[in-house]
């Protein structure tokens, strides 16, 4: 028993320890999201984290340390988010055709995403620094962060906000898409992109590629809009 | 091997955003810079395979990639218990406002039917 005890306080020290829980719980997350027909409750980000997050605590193991090895699955996101123009380009003479329509509801519903959280999180008495926090949840996190920093929030609190509502968004998309009568995979993807970045758009690629193309292509809009108009924008309008 | 130079030609296009937008003091993470400059590169046609298969590799699983920030976010609980359920219920009614605003501004500015194949 000593022995195990030993072992396993050198093996959760490891790299090797945050890597391989990690690919693992994925694995599994995704063979029951197949097993329920792609069900968006069986959302595999939301159940590889509670299930990451419940080894963790169980375990006594720090997230620095989980992140050791976690890290090399997280540098992926920088290429992946390069990888987005491959879609895009693939689709380029459509997107050109329906450039305008496209920045239009990507302005649209940012604002309507960040001015709606703002103003209900006030209607709620929330105190200034959470809603300039709650501003620039719906980009993707590491820009919100930085974003929330300028705009005299929290960052920790704005990335943890903007995973959050990326996992909302994934869960909740379909049903509310369904219940509006959206069929097309294009307006679906580029929804989920708009409102619910990378996580949205993890769950629009996985679903069908056109969905996938659209939401890549939303994510990237948002970024560009997010960090270019708020800024100025919450200097004007909040107090 | 195509694989192989389709991550260097990816990695090599984030590092050029990087580059770029620490030089110019853009306010756009050096990722998405790089995004545009591969669309840019992808006129080339020897580059277009080979970014291919990188790219399908990597965006396949784009879920997993989120799952190291998620398992972060649990770090922040008592951050958010704080603020409690009156934060993420603006959270959860926003999130649904942006995706219903987005879809219907699009979908009544897009012509009605099926749409042309995108793809060529």
């Amino acid at each position: 028993m000593q022995d195990f005890v030993q072992l396993w306080v050198y093996l959760s020290a490891t790299p090797l320890f945050g890597l391989t829980a990690t690919l693992v719980c994925y694995l599994g997350a995704q063979a029951l999201y197949a097993r329920v027909g792609h069900a968006p409750w069986a959302n595999p980000v939301l159940w590889t984290v509670l299930a990451l997050a419940t080894l963790l605590t169980l375990s006594g193991t720090p997230y620095p340390t989980y992140f050791s090895g976690a890290q090399f699955i997280h540098f992926l996101l920088g290429p992946a988010v390069v990888a987005l123009g491959w879609p895009l380009w693939q689709r380029r003479q459509q997107l050109r055709r329906r450039g305008l329509a496209l920045l239009a509801a990507a302005l649209a519903g940012g604002s309507a995403a960040a001015a709606s959280a703002v103003a209900i999180g006030w209607a709620l008495g929330l105190p200034a620094e959470v809603l300039r926090s709650l501003a620039p949840k719906s980009v993707t996190a590491p820009v919100a962060m930085g974003i929330a920093e300028q705009l005299g929030g929290i960052p920790a609190l704005a990335a943890a906000l903007a995973v959050l509502t990326g996992l909302v968004g994934a869960i909740a998309g379909k049903y509310l898409f369904d219940a509006l009568r959206i069929t097309s995979p294009e307006v679906r993807g580029f929804a989920l992109g708009t409102a619910s970045h990378g996580i949205g758009a993890a769950q629009a690629m996985q679903l069908h590629p056109d969905a996938g193309a659209y939401a890549g292509l939303a994510l990237g809009l948002q970024v560009v809009l997010a960090a270019l108009l708020m800024p100025p924008l919450a200097a004007w309008l909040l107090p | 091997m195509t694989l192989l130079q389709g991550l260097a030609l990816l990695l090599l296009c984030q590092s050029a955003g990087e580059v770029l937008a620490r030089l110019l003091h853009l306010p756009l993470p050096g990722p998405v810079l790089g995004m545009l400059g591969l669309v840019l590169g992808l006129g080339w046609a020897p580059l277009r395979a080979r970014a291919g298969v990188a790219a399908d590799a990597l965006l396949g699983h784009l879920s997993l990639l989120f799952v190291p920030v998620g398992v972060g976010v649990m770090t922040h609980l008592a951050l958010i218990a704080q603020y409690g359920g009156r934060m993420l219920l603006a959270l959860l009614l926003s999130t649904l406002i942006g995706l219903a605003v987005t879809a219907g501004v699009l979908q009544a500015l897009l012509p009605r039917g099926t749409p042309p194949p995108g793809s060529d």
